[in-house]
């Protein structure tokens, strides 16, 4: 099977490998993985198409549903499945499609009455209880939005207005539920929901009648028609819209799954919040508790410290006298040693002693003089030229000129001398000489 | 306290927890504040359960719609 599968896309790749086609756009349908599937049909035929996601970047203006496109491309199979189909290159729009005209004239019709103005929308209920629910009762839309209600638990109302949602008269009853609903006072929220399907299938909601049911609607109304990228004329009335149906129901569950939360949440923060202000007011009260004293305590404490300090100063000036004394005697005894009447009597002994040196030694410098002199007067006696006269020797001078004669040729002969003798003198007249 | 809005006893809550979380306050206002809380956060708790979960789907009965229970069962599965 798979070979054949296999020959069969290599003869339609071989054979259309490049494609020019025409056709309206349907059950347009761009999942997570970002390619986009859209269904190609003409009055006779479809042709499933998909643009990968790289090519999408080519796509100059959003692709919807109904749109008249001129494609180019080629023609694969998608083996898993057993289709042939279209991989779109490139696409143009080509004028619009008969219903998608529609949709936009009454669009644009609304918007200009400002049916779409946000300051028409109403906030979804803080507290949603009680949901109304628009739709039919048969099939996967209802299950499964209260497949989604049942698995979260919330405790909540729903009331389920059935109604067709497609085909002749849908429009109609589903504009009666929604104002019956609105004005029963019986639920906070309404969905008004349809699973997904072709424009044609989802026209309803298209239908004036609808649209302005929801813009009357006293109770906020959120849309879930159809898939996340069908857009009804409904969903930019609503007040707010769901991509799903189930998404709606979430919408609402996790509205009050959230503000049970917050509730736990604030509960929770309450108790810390009092748990620390208890503990400060406590740590407080400690502290302070440690810093209150017993005044008497504090007073004997200060008591002790008192003496304490009292036998310190004590101490220190029993230590300061003792040291000072020390030092005192210290001084008296270096004082008493030191007493000018003790330097008095040895500078007195000292000056006796110089004294009588100093007279000692002068006698003895007198007597050694006197010796001397005796001794120098022996000599001198000895060498007086009256000694050697006493002993007969005589002095002879020339005359007239007293010159002492030593020599005999000083004196001629004829001249007079003068002879000292030890006892008297004579002058002499020479009358002789020898040499 | 009953006549009050589940909207005005939450923005309470709130701002009681707000002012409990300050923690400068005296002790016997901060008692007090935490006691309204309580009760505050009791009311709310009350008012989220205050509804049983219940399925009805309105039914004609001659020209009135009446709400009867809604057989999830029967439908589609």
């Amino acid at each position: 099977m798979s070979e054949l599968t296999s020959q069969i896309r290599d003869l339609l790749e071989g054979e259309f490998p490049e494609v020019l086609v025409e056709g309206e756009v349907s059950n347009l349908r761009i999942p997570l993985s970002g390619h986009v599937f859209f269904t190609l049909k003409d009055p006779k035929s479809q042709l499933k198409a998909v643009i990968f996601k790289t090519q999408t970047r080519f796509l100059k203006f959003v692709l919807e549903n109904g749109q008249h496109v001129l494609c180019w491309g080629r023609i694969s199979v998608y083996e898993p499945k057993g289709e042939y189909r279209l991989i779109v290159d490139y696409l143009e729009p080509k004028g619009l499609g008969a219903l998608q005209l529609a949709f936009e004239q009454l669009k644009k019709k609304l918007e200009a009455e400002g049916l779409f103005d946000p300051s028409h929308k109403k906030p979804l209920p803080l507290l949603p209880q009680r949901i109304g629910i628009v739709t039919s009762p048969k099939g996967a839309v209802i299950k499964d939005m209260l497949k989604v209600l049942k698995r979260r638990f919330e405790n909540l109302h729903i009331l389920i207005y059935p109604v067709r949602v497609q085909g002749e008269g849908a429009a109609e009853e589903i504009a009666e539920a929604i104002d019956y609903l609105g004005k029963s006072g019986l639920v906070d929220v309404i969905i008004v929901a349809r699973g997904g399907g072709s424009i044609e299938d989802l026209w309803a909601f298209n239908e004036e009648i609808v649209v302005r049911s929801i813009f009357r609607c006293p109770v906020p109304v959120i849309s879930a028609i159809g898939h996340e990228t069908d857009y009804t004329i409904s969903d930019f009335v609503a007040d707010l819209r769901a991509p799903t149906p189930s998404a709606a129901a979430e919408m609402v569950v996790k509205q009050k799954e959230d503000l049970r939360e917050k509730i736990n949440l604030l509960h929770k923060r309450l108790f810390n919040a009092i748990k620390h202000i208890l503990t400060l007011k406590e740590e407080r009260l400690k502290r302070l508790e440690k810093n209150l004293k017993d005044p008497r305590k504090k007073l004997k404490d200060l008591f002790r410290h008192t003496i304490n300090a009292e036998k310190r100063l004590i101490q220190n000036m029993l230590f300061i006298i003792e040291r000072n004394s020390q030092r005192l005697n210290v001084s008296c005894k270096l004082l008493l040693t030191h007493t000018p009447k003790r330097r008095c009597e040895l500078l007195r002994d000292k000056l006796f002693s110089l004294t009588s040196r100093l007279k000692k030694g002068i006698i003895l410098q007198i007597k050694t003089k006197e010796n001397n002199l005796q001794f120098l007067a022996g000599k001198l006696n000895d060498v007086s030229p009256l000694t050697i006269l006493s002993r007969g020797y005589s002095i002879t001078w020339l005359l007239p000129h007293n010159v002492l004669v030593k020599d005999a040729a000083q004196v001629s002969i004829g001249d007079r001398v003068r002879v000292v003798l030890a006892k008297g003198e004579l002058e002499c007249l020479v009358k002789g000489k020898s040499e | 306290m009953a006549s009050m809005s589940f909207e005005e006893s939450l923005r309470q809550l709130e701002f009681i927890v707000e002012e409990l979380e300050k923690g400068d306050l005296p002790l016997e206002e901060a008692l007090k504040l935490f006691e309204k809380g309580v009760e505050l956060a009791r009311f709310c708790y009350n008012k989220l359960d205050e509804v049983k979960r219940k399925v009805e789907i309105l039914v004609k009965e001659g020209e009135q719609l009446i709400p009867r229970p809604f057989e999830e069962e029967e439908n589609g599965s």
